[in-house]
């Protein structure tokens, strides 16, 4: 509990610079909404606002700014419009039994949800698979590690369409398994990493002194190298899981899905709602907090049960 | 001499030996070329024995001991290990291993660490069990077995390293300068607890260690090496008594042994400077 100060602190600092910032991302939105209403504004009329700098615009207007604030459709809208929003589309529906609704972002969130845990599944049997044979086979070592790197360096954007595509053609109704692959396809590359770095962590002593039993292959892996990456397939799944989350999110946004977080936000992009944007984003970001959170708890009653100190 | 003979009536059986070395060559091709890490290695080493090597870095002491875990392969010449190679004697449970680093599984408990060797060796349960209990007693940690390695000391540890060597009832055991990482304090004891667990169990020990008062101390045989190519300049007898107090080491027997081994050094030095 001794970092709870540290995080609020630098939580306070964020929200202090989201509403400094609010005014100025605004300040245009206010000043127009405030014309139509019949006020007298310095300079008229937006076209020409438009060649002024916010700042400009804020001197010379400094009485609305506070409208910036209270706006129906702002630009940036403010931290508690944003808890509002998704306070209205969670909380407050599921209050009244309609969490499952389709305007509910506690049922969007659970689709996207399930394409995460499916992709992140997914990613981390192939992460764990590559590592091994990684870690066994010279050949792979050479082959393998060299295409994971560059599958990491295609922008996912690009090739999350394809993939949509691709399943389509193979007759994949369900809009969920293209998005696992998109989502496992994020989420692999750390888990290779981590234990590939896991498995190889044993010193070369340690590797001998099971030598020196006449151990097999198969003995050294279960009893030393499998053990001993414990602690790296942990930091990686916690890295995979968030990956995955994106993954799923990205995958949702091409697809022309009308359901998902990734959905919410492109629909709210389309219709001219940042409310809704935001609040999905913020949605996104509780739904990894907590997921992060739950393997990192895994995590410590794993590694104390094994003994090792987390 | 007399020291040998008097070993083999207390052990009661003839001198046989449980190393032999002849005309050993170990090359390694690396990079930079080959480098020869021992030439021309002769050595007999006897049931019972305790031999120490010592030598600066790279004088192939520790190469050596590989050589007869199996753990290198020799490029030229002759070893046995029980009148075996070294590959037949390592899968026959010759010998038991330690190095210089404990390496403990952080994960396994004391009790468990030792039983390593013996699962991998597929012994029944009980078995396990007498086995780990008998060796924790021979190295004076008993009450430690559920304890996780971070619970010890180094000592301790270095010694839970010992006993899991031990375990499987190898009639040598090889120790890769196992109390280099510790502290002359805890370095004495160990010493102390080291030879009174070979006076019990009458193993045969090849100890690889940097410290020349720790060769004298512990060894029935100093085999002195010197590097580039690593080669045997002397091999020294010693002519102390089985039963060493650690206030041996004030004896004028202790010093001249001492003196011997580290004139060896320097002149395998000499030709470097």
């Amino acid at each position: 509990m001794k970092n709870v100060v540290p995080v609020l602190v630098v939580l306070a600092a964020i929200v202090g610079i989201w509403y400094a910032a609010v005014a100025p991302m605004n300040i245009r939105t206010a000043l127009d909404q405030a014309e139509r209403g019949g006020a007298v504004i310095e300079p008229e009329g937006g076209r020409t606002r438009l060649e002024v700098s916010v700042w400009r615009l804020m001197a010379d207007n400094s009485e609305y700014i506070s409208e910036g604030y209270a706006l129906d459709r702002p630009r940036l809208p403010t931290p508690a419009q944003v808890g509002r929003e998704l306070w209205k589309t969670t909380g407050e529906m599921a209050l009244r039994g309609k969490a499952m609704s389709k305007r509910s972002l506690i049922y969007h969130a659970t689709v996207t949800l399930k394409s995460t845990l499916w992709g992140f599944l997914l990613g981390t049997f192939l992460g764990i698979a590559g590592a091994v044979a990684i870690t066994h086979s010279r050949v792979m070592d050479m082959s393998v590690m060299p295409w994971a790197i560059i599958s990491q360096t295609i922008p996912i954007v690009a090739l999350a369409p394809m993939i949509i595509v691709l399943s389509s053609q193979l007759g994949i109704e369900d809009r969920g398994v293209p998005k696992a692959i998109i989502s496992a396809y994020l989420c692999y590359f750390p888990v290779l990493v981590g234990m590939v770095k896991g498995l190889r962590a044993p010193s070369a002593s340690q590797l001998d002194l099971l030598r020196t039993y006449s151990a097999s292959q198969w003995e050294t892996f279960v009893k030393l190298r499998l053990p001993a990456s414990v602690p790296y397939l942990f930091t990686s799944l916690k890295i995979g899981i968030a990956s995955a989350l994106v993954g799923a999110i990205v995958g949702e946004l091409p697809t022309g899905a009308i359901s998902g977080l990734g959905a919410r936000i492109l629909i709210g992009d389309q219709f001219g709602t940042p409310l809704a944007i935001w609040a999905a984003l913020l949605a996104a970001a509780i739904l990894a907090g907590i997921l992060v959170t739950l393997l990192d708890l895994a995590q410590r009653i794993t590694l104390k049960r094994m003994g090792l100190q987390a | 001499m007399a020291l040998i003979e008097s070993n083999e009536k207390m052990n009661g059986v003839a001198q046989e030996p449980v190393i032999f070395a002849e005309k050993l060559d170990l090359t390694f091709q690396t990079n930079d070329g080959a480098v020869q890490a021992l030439r021309d290695v002769n050595l007999t080493i006897n049931k019972g024995d305790f031999v120490s090597f010592i030598g600066p870095s790279g004088c192939g002491k520790t190469t050596f001991l590989r050589v007869v875990a199996a753990l290198e392969h020799p490029t030229g010449g002759e070893i046995t290990v029980n009148g075996m190679s070294p590959d037949e004697a390592r899968r026959q449970r010759a010998y038991g291993y330690v190095f210089q680093a404990a390496g403990l599984y952080p994960w396994r408990t004391i009790s468990k660490n030792i039983e390593l060797p013996l699962e991998i060796m597929g012994y029944s349960k009980e078995s396990k069990r007498e086995h780990v209990d008998k060796v924790l007693k021979l190295v004076d940690l008993e009450g430690f077995g559920e304890k996780f390695p971070w619970q010890l000391s180094g000592g301790m540890q270095q010694r839970a390293s010992i006993a899991r060597a031990l375990a499987f009832d190898a009639e040598i055991l090889l120790m890769d300068e196992p109390f280099g990482a510790l502290d002359e304090i805890v370095r004495d004891h160990l010493n102390e607890q080291l030879l009174a667990l070979w006076g019990r169990t009458g193993k045969t020990i090849g100890f690889v260690t940097h410290s020349i008062p720790e060769a004298v101390y512990l060894s029935t045989k100093i085999v002195v090496m010197s590097p580039r190519p690593g080669r045997i300049t002397d091999v020294i007898e010693s002519t102390l008594p089985r039963e060493r107090p650690l206030d041996i080491r004030d004896t004028p027997e202790f010093l001249e042994i001492a003196h011997r081994v580290r004139e060896g050094l320097r002149a395998g030095h000499a030709y470097d400077d």
